[in-house]
């Protein structure tokens, strides 16, 4: 008998099949923070540490792949592939979680491969911290993936509306998380801002897990802030796939 | 299998289904036949559960398709107007997952995938990517998803649209052959005059969200058109008689042609020009057209059907029709 679990299974392993057929996808969304590791690491002033910034860019890589993910059910949406979904008994909660799960799989790939290739510029890694840092960044990413494939259920037929709302929030929230440059120098007003951030408690986490630093206060608000982007993302996500026609 | 009940769907301010009445017993092959637009693929998509009806029930395959959508789900296969298939999969993979969607376990998914690879000619083209088949392997791709879990009852939005004709003949030859083999009820919805015409023993005229006429292409002929005689002679005065003469059915004459309507014509035939010959206004030549659905539909509505499709600016229409 089939259940939202194994229809969630259904569904996330359809999605995963393209990539497990071609693995080198997962480098594709990389691309751009690829970029920033070797263009923009160089220029952090000495105080700033490898240490300080790889764990910035394994967050931006989830950010920028799982925030474009929204695109590839609009692409379904418009050949006719996900009506054929809708028609069949899955349940709908699970056209949506099956989707959103695995986007934490290349999530994961490219955090490793980002940590590899930062292991012979002087990266410490600690694991234990890291791999904890890699749960909570899986959880994030589900809500965002989730709220990508609200967005594309909102836009529908409007493409451009898609990558207008997701263009238009991607760096403002990069910034304001202090990926790339620490926010603790900013003005005041950029200050306040960037505590309105959920992403911003993710990355903090992130750099005390990635520095081998586990029983911290921001491991628990960064867990704290992902585990509230996978609720309100699975819970708006689930809503918009049940009205979907 | 199918029952509805003054089914109705309104989009904000375009009423797209008017209070459908349809039945359609198990086994049949019912085509619903309209210009673009006018409520067929509405009507499909309520009864496939897609969208709820604005007021009106629909039963399918003995469920209620608001109340009971699962149960529906799980009992009819629909092949919608786009490509089923994601584009970035491969075709034999989302069979599969097809399979498993409607509670197959793996194996029984692979054996079925590969049993509908072979039978409808995908077997060179079923380990590609999709975005890299054809059109017309992709639709033969549809029809395999759309029959994965053997439904009872399968719905095709408009299955040939966008096919060359080779193409087109081919997939209404696995459509009849399916039906032969399995007894499948099939309703599809076409803007196709010979698809309607060749396939269906049933065809369901929709104009404006309304049924408009549902009957056997040959009934739908005979009582809304008929056949027409149409007679040539060398003297206008010998057409002015044998206008007058003729008996049978609603005659015109216009100069020297004289045209007869009238059901059954080309049994009619040899006996009119015996009985012309013998009245002294021999006939110098004669023609029976049959009528199209075509005619039918301008009949019933007053526009033609062609010139609907056309508006609907899909290329091939003109041709095709």
């Amino acid at each position: 008998m089939s259940n939202l679990v194994t229809d969630t299974g259904v569904v996330f392993s359809r999605e995963l099949r393209p990539m497990l057929r071609n693995p080198f996808t997962v480098v594709f969304s990389m691309v751009q923070p690829l970029v920033f590791l070797g263009l923009f690491a160089p220029l952090l002033p000495d105080d700033l540490s490898l240490q300080w910034f790889v764990p910035g860019i394994v967050v931006m890589s989830c950010l920028f792949g799982t925030s474009m993910t929204g695109s590839n059910l609009l692409f379904e949406i418009q050949t006719g592939s996900h009506e054929r979904m809708l028609v069949t008994p899955l349940r709908r909660p699970a056209l949506l979680i099956g989707r959103a799960l695995k986007e934490i799989v290349p999530v994961l790939a490219q955090a490793a491969l980002i940590v590899a290739l930062c292991l012979p510029f002087g990266f410490e890694l600690h694991l234990a911290g890291t791999l904890l840092g890699l749960v909570i960044l899986a959880v994030f990413c589900l809500g965002l993936g989730a709220l990508s494939y609200t967005l594309a259920l909102a836009a529908k037929n409007q493409e451009w509306l898609f990558w207008t709302v997701q263009q238009t929030l991607l760096f403002p929230l990069l910034l304001l998380a202090g990926m790339l440059l620490p926010i603790g120098n900013g003005p005041g007003w950029l200050q306040s801002l960037s505590k309105w951030n959920p992403l911003t408690y993710v990355v903090d986490a992130e750099r005390a897990l990635f520095n081998g630093e586990i029983w911290t206060a921001a491991t628990a608000t960064g867990a704290l802030a992902a585990a509230v982007v996978a609720a309100v993302g699975l819970l708006v996500g689930a809503r918009a796939m049940q009205r979907s026609d | 299998m199918i029952e509805t009940h003054e089914l109705t769907k309104h989009f904000k301010d375009v009423k797209a289904v008017q209070g459908v009445d349809l039945a359609v017993a198990p086994g049949e092959l019912v085509a619903l036949l309209g210009p673009n637009g006018a409520g067929k693929s509405t009507t499909l998509r309520m009864l496939t559960t897609l969208i709820p009806p604005t007021s009106g029930t629909a039963r399918v395959a003995g469920f209620d398709v608001v109340r009971r959508q699962r149960e529906v789900r799980l009992r009819i296969g629909y092949i919608g107007q786009g490509n089923g298939a994601g584009h970035s999969q491969r075709g034999r993979d989302e069979l599969i997952s097809q399979g498993r969607a409607y509670g197959l376990r793996v194996p029984e998914a692979r054996r079925r995938a590969g049993e509908l690879i072979d039978s409808l000619d995908l077997g060179e083209v079923a380990d590609r990517t999709v975005s890299t088949l054809s059109g017309g392997q992709r639709r033969r791709l549809d029809i395999a998803m759309g029959l994965i879990h053997a439904p009872e009852l399968l719905f095709l939005d408009e299955p040939s649209t966008g096919l060359d004709p080779q193409n087109r003949a081919n997939l209404q030859e696995h459509i009849l052959e399916l039906r032969r083999r399995h007894g499948t009820t099939i309703v599809l919805t076409t803007h196709y005059l010979d698809e309607a015409d060749s396939m269906a023993e049933r065809v369901v005229v929709i104009d404006h969200g309304r049924i408009v006429a549902d009957d056997t292409p040959a009934a739908l002929k005979a009582t809304h058109v008929g056949d027409r005689i149409v007679l040539g002679f060398d003297h206008e005065t010998d057409a002015t008689a044998a206008a007058a003469r003729v008996a049978a059915g609603s005659v015109e004459r216009q100069g020297l042609t004289v045209v007869v309507t009238v059901p059954g014509a080309p049994r009619l035939v040899p006996d009119l020009l015996e009985d012309l010959r013998s009245a002294g206004t021999p006939v110098a030549s004669v023609e029976v057209v049959r009528p199209t659905l075509d005619d039918v539909f301008l009949k019933l509505t007053g526009r033609s059907l062609r010139e609907g499709g056309a508006a609907g600016a899909r290329t091939g229409d003109l041709v095709e029709a």
